[in-house]
């Protein structure tokens, strides 16, 4: 594992499931199950993260220092007291840019071989 | 359910399952609740159960790796502290290992038999004699007349010479009833044992070798079985070869053969050299077989009252043969790692603790950062394992290069191989011993560097609270090195002492400059008396013109290297009777054995070429003999019975001891070599040659091999050594064992040192403030100094205490190896406790130096 010492790039390929988180949190703030629904919404129920590897990959992005603990919370009536709030951090926002220009370039690679749907 | 849940979450690491369990858990009921129908449940379950355990893992791992990168990164900024620790951990579970490898291999494992704890030895005892090999007789009635066991066996050791490819050689075996064998339960590796048939007087010659015997004359040929061997100048078929890993009766055994015991054998009731192995029948306990046995000799006392007078039988367990001094031996060696041990694990929870107090700020940054307690102490005790299971691997390294050289310590006469091998029964033990080091050492400090690292916030100096728990520590740690150094230091000096003492010992006789080698004339071909004197006769003639050679000789058995040889003594007009105060050893020599042999002929005359067999029978007997039975009186011309003749007294030599330096032997009887009927004592006939000589050994052993050569071509020569090393083996398995012990306490001593010294400079340091605020209020430095002198002396005076008592209940345990030193012996003790007060002194003196050097100003100003 590397530290948060060293560049965002040094994290490619990012885990499947830290990348959902990535992106789940890029338009906004978001407690623990707020990603997980997230995720789920995007994937049309494809994608159901468990708790254990939710919190796994939280625990492992913010050692990354690719998202922070949020100490302001939003509006008091929608907090729960039990909740952390999770941030996207520059350097996330970095990480999870790379990753998705990684996978571009991988879906670029298919498609030059007639592999996958657009044009060669 | 959700308690379920709780339950199951606690496979997360303890941090994890603060920071996140609860929303965990919010998120597992909401599941839960949408989860509708007991399939659904089932399922949901299924999916939890799995992916917790994986993610557990995967988190663990995680906290592992990030561990262990702290640790690398602390070990890279103290490399001088880790290099420390895996030395101290290496040299404790090393010893521990080796010690533990060669004691398990010794006194725990089961024998390499089958069912070997209903193995027993049967033995005579008389009085003066514990254990006395039976005799055939009485022998074949105890099988009649018990009905303990399921089989009774007869042996004896036996040496043959085998003449084959190459140089004549010696062979040590045994000569095996057909129960034997198949009793132990094992199996031939090719072949088959010996039948009843073949093991009857008058049958072929037939002959069981051993796996290394098979590999060196035979080649391991697996067309073995047939071939034709010729033993003793005797034909002898090859049935059957045994396995590698069997040894019996002791690992010098090359070959078996029937015992076919003759008529003849049966007749004498004290013809006592047969040894007796059985087997207990199943459900049939020691204790009842020995009540059984005691009732078989009882009556056969009653039946035989004059040949059996006062003879009883002992049962005694198969590994319980070996001596007790070789178990004291093993059990001192133990005592001895643990000892190391636990002086290295104080000095590793010393080294702990000092750097868990270097370190507070590190830890305290951390807890300010969020870390929780039992992150932290997580984190250290990983640190410590880390480190331990480095110096664990390290100590097996240590304990491999140990063992063979312990292996010595293992005694001959145990039917198992040689050298025992680092198997994972060892490595299982160094895996336990290395955990429990690291948590041992590792737990304490680190719970007190957490509890002291202040968890509200960083706070500049501390850590003055807790400062008198953290002291009584260190004093107890103290405490403990010092005791285990005195118990250490007193049993190796006492064990020092001994040795001294045994080396001291005269043996009776002259070693050195005197070589000795064996040539055991095989019967029928040297039956005759005349056909041996030949012999000897033709060699003795051959080395004594050898230039340099001041005396040579032959004897039946040189002293020492062979205990036995015992017969009974009767004055004229009085009964043969078979006990120790009535016994004497028997030796026939050539003339010249005394001159060779260095012993003081102090009365009479050597014996002589002149008394051959139709001349009046006579004996040189020892100044003890003459002692017990002719007190105060003239002994030349004296007769007595003994060996089946009357012999007359024409001469007294010197003692010899010749049972060995620590152990009384019984008065000496030399008889000419040719007072002796053709085939009688086939067994006494001399053998071994003394050669005493100016000249090098190994330019004397060419001359001698070609004259015994020349003398018979089919003769081999074996147990080539000087007298010096047949005196030197009896204290060498002790030299051996106090080296090692030896070894052990100095190690024990420096690391005592260096942990107390570090444990001194620490808590001096923390009272620098305060050494600093009395020098500011006016204490010279005489006072300093002797302020923490006096309180170091104080700590060690504490562990000296307990460790003097302990050193004492030692050395009873081991009161049998001591050979006469007191348990108690003051000067041993006086200079153990001085040792360590002047390890402590010293270990206080640096600190206390430097303690002088601290500018009361500095200190007071940063308060």
């Amino acid at each position: 594992m590397t530290g948060p010492e060293t560049g965002p790039d040094a994290l490619s390929p990012l885990q499947p499931a830290a990348f959902h988180i990535l992106l789940a949190l890029a338009d906004g703030d978001r407690h623990g199950y707020a990603v997980i629904q997230e995720v789920e919404a995007r994937t049309g129920g494809k994608v159901r993260l468990s708790a254990g590897t939710l919190y796994r990959s939280i625990q492992r992005l913010l050692e990354q220092g690719l998202i922070a603990e949020v100490r302001e919370r939003p509006l008091p009536e929608l907090d729960d007291e039990r909740r952390r709030y999770y941030r996207i951090t520059p350097r996330g926002i970095a990480a999870a840019r790379g990753e998705a220009r990684r996978l571009a370039q991988l879906v670029d690679m298919a498609r030059a071989r007639g592999l996958a749907p657009g044009r060669a | 359910m959700t308690r379920l849940y709780r339950a199951l979450l606690t496979v997360y690491p303890a941090s994890f399952r603060r920071q996140y369990g609860a929303e965990m858990l919010g998120i597992f009921a909401r599941r839960r609740r949408e989860a509708a129908g007991p399939l659904a449940v089932a399922t949901l379950w299924a999916a939890t159960l799995g992916e917790v355990l994986g993610n557990a893992a995967a988190v663990h791992w995680d906290l592992l790796r990030q561990d262990l990168r702290y640790t690398a990164r602390s070990v890279r900024r103290a490399p001088g502290f880790a290099a420390t620790v895996l030395l101290v951990v290496a040299l404790g579970i090393g010893a521990n290992t080796a010690a533990f490898t060669v004691t398990d291999f010794v006194l725990v494992r089961p024998l390499p038999f089958r069912e070997p704890e209903r193995l027993v030895k049967l033995w005579e005892s008389r009085p003066g004699y514990e254990r006395m090999e039976p005799s055939p007789a009485n022998y074949r009635d105890w099988k009649r007349m018990s009905s303990a066991f399921e089989s009774i066996g007869g042996f004896t050791g036996t040496s043959v010479n085998l003449v084959g490819q190459g140089d004549p050689v010696r062979l040590e075996g045994a000569k095996v009833t057909a129960e034997v064998l198949p009793l132990l339960g094992v199996r031939p590796l090719l072949g088959r044992f010996f039948t009843a048939a073949e093991d009857r007087p008058g049958s072929g010659g037939t002959v069981l070798l051993s796996y290394r015997l098979w590999q060196d004359e035979l080649g391991g040929d697996r067309h073995a079985l047939g071939r034709r061997v010729s033993l003793d100048g005797a034909p002898f078929v090859v049935i059957g070869i045994m396995p590698r890993e069997f040894h019996f009766p002791d690992r010098r055994a090359r070959l078996w053969m029937p015992a076919r015991l003759r008529d003849q054998d049966f007749l004498d009731r004290n013809d006592n050299w047969l040894e007796v192995v059985a087997k207990r029948k199943r459900g049939v306990s020691l204790a009842v077989a020995r009540a059984e046995m005691a009732v078989v000799a009882a009556r056969l006392e009653s039946q035989y009252p004059k040949e059996d007078a006062r003879t009883g039988a002992v049962v005694i367990g198969l590994r319980e043969e070996l001596s007790q001094q070789s178990r004291l031996l093993l059990l001192a060696l133990s005592g001895a790692a643990l000892c190391v041990l636990l002086i290295a694990c104080a000095n590793l929870a010393g080294l702990l603790l000092a750097r868990a107090l270097a370190r507070r700020q590190e830890l305290e940054v951390r807890a300010a950062l969020g870390a929780g307690r039992e992150r932290l102490l997580r984190q250290l005790v990983t640190e410590s394992l880390a480190l331990a299971v480095l110096g664990g691997a390290l100590g097996i390294l240590v304990a491999a290069t140990a063992v063979p050289l312990l292996a010595r310590l293992a005694p001959a006469s145990l039917p198992i191989a040689q050298a025992p091998a680092i198997d994972w029964r060892v490595l299982i033990f160094a895996v336990l011993l290395t955990g429990a080091t690291g948590i041992g050492f590792g737990l304490v400090p680190a719970l007190r560097a957490c509890r002291e690292a202040d968890f509200g916030g960083l706070r500049e100096g501390g850590a003055r609270g807790g400062g008198g728990r953290r002291e009584r520590l260190r004093a107890a740690l103290v405490m403990v090195e010092v005791t285990a150094s005195v118990v250490l230091l007193i049993s190796s000096g006492l064990l020092i002492r001994a040795l001294w003492r045994l080396q001291a010992t005269h043996p009776g006789f002259r070693a050195q400059g005197v070589l000795t080698l064996r040539t055991a004339l095989p019967t029928p071909k040297y039956a005759a008396t005349t056909r041996r004197a030949a012999f000897y006769q033709r060699v003795l003639t051959g080395v004594r013109a050898l230039p340099g050679v001041d005396g040579a000789a032959y004897a039946s058995f040189l002293p020492m290297a062979h205990p036995g040889g015992i017969f009974p003594v009767a004055l004229e007009g009085q009964p043969l009777q078979r006990e120790a105060a009535k016994a004497a050893s028997l030796r026939f020599v050539t003339p010249g054995y005394f001159a060779a042999m260095g012993i003081p002929l102090r009365r009479g005359r050597d014996v002589s070429e002149a008394d051959a067999r139709d001349r009046p029978f006579v004996a040189v007997v020892s100044d003890s003999f003459v002692r017990r039975y002719w007190p105060d009186q003239e002994p030349l011309g004296r007769h007595f019975q003994f060996a089946f003749h009357e012999r007359t007294v024409v001469g007294v030599a010197g003692d010899v001891r010749v049972r060995g330096l620590d152990r009384s032997s019984e008065p000496q009887v030399y008889v000419p070599y040719l007072q002796v009927p053709d085939g009688a004592f086939p067994y006494y006939a001399p053998k071994d040659l003394v050669v005493r000589s100016a000249a090098s050994a190994e330019s004397l052993l060419s001359a001698l091999r070609q004259i015994i050569r020349a003398a018979d071509p089919e003769q081999p020569v074996s147990e080539v050594r000087t007298l010096a090393a047949v005196v030197a083996e009896q204290t060498a398995s002790r030299s051996l064992q106090l080296r090692v012990l030896g070894a052990f306490a100095v190690i024990a001593f420096l690391l005592a040192g260096i942990g107390i010294h570090g444990l001194l400079a620490c808590a001096v340091s923390q009272r620098a403030r305060e050494i600093g605020v009395r020098r500011a209020l006016g204490a010279q430095s005489a006072d300093i100094l002797t302020m923490v002198l006096r309180s170091g002396v104080l700590t060690a005076a504490m562990g000296l205490v307990p460790g003097l008592a302990l050193a004492y209940g030692a050395g009873r345990g081991m009161e049998a190896l001591l050979a006469g030193v007191e348990p108690g012996d003051a000067p041993t003790f006086a200079a153990a406790a001085a040792l360590c007060l002047l390890m402590t002194m010293s270990g206080s003196v640096i600190p206390a130096l430097r303690a002088l050097r601290v500018d009361p100003m500095t200190v007071v100003r940063t308060e």
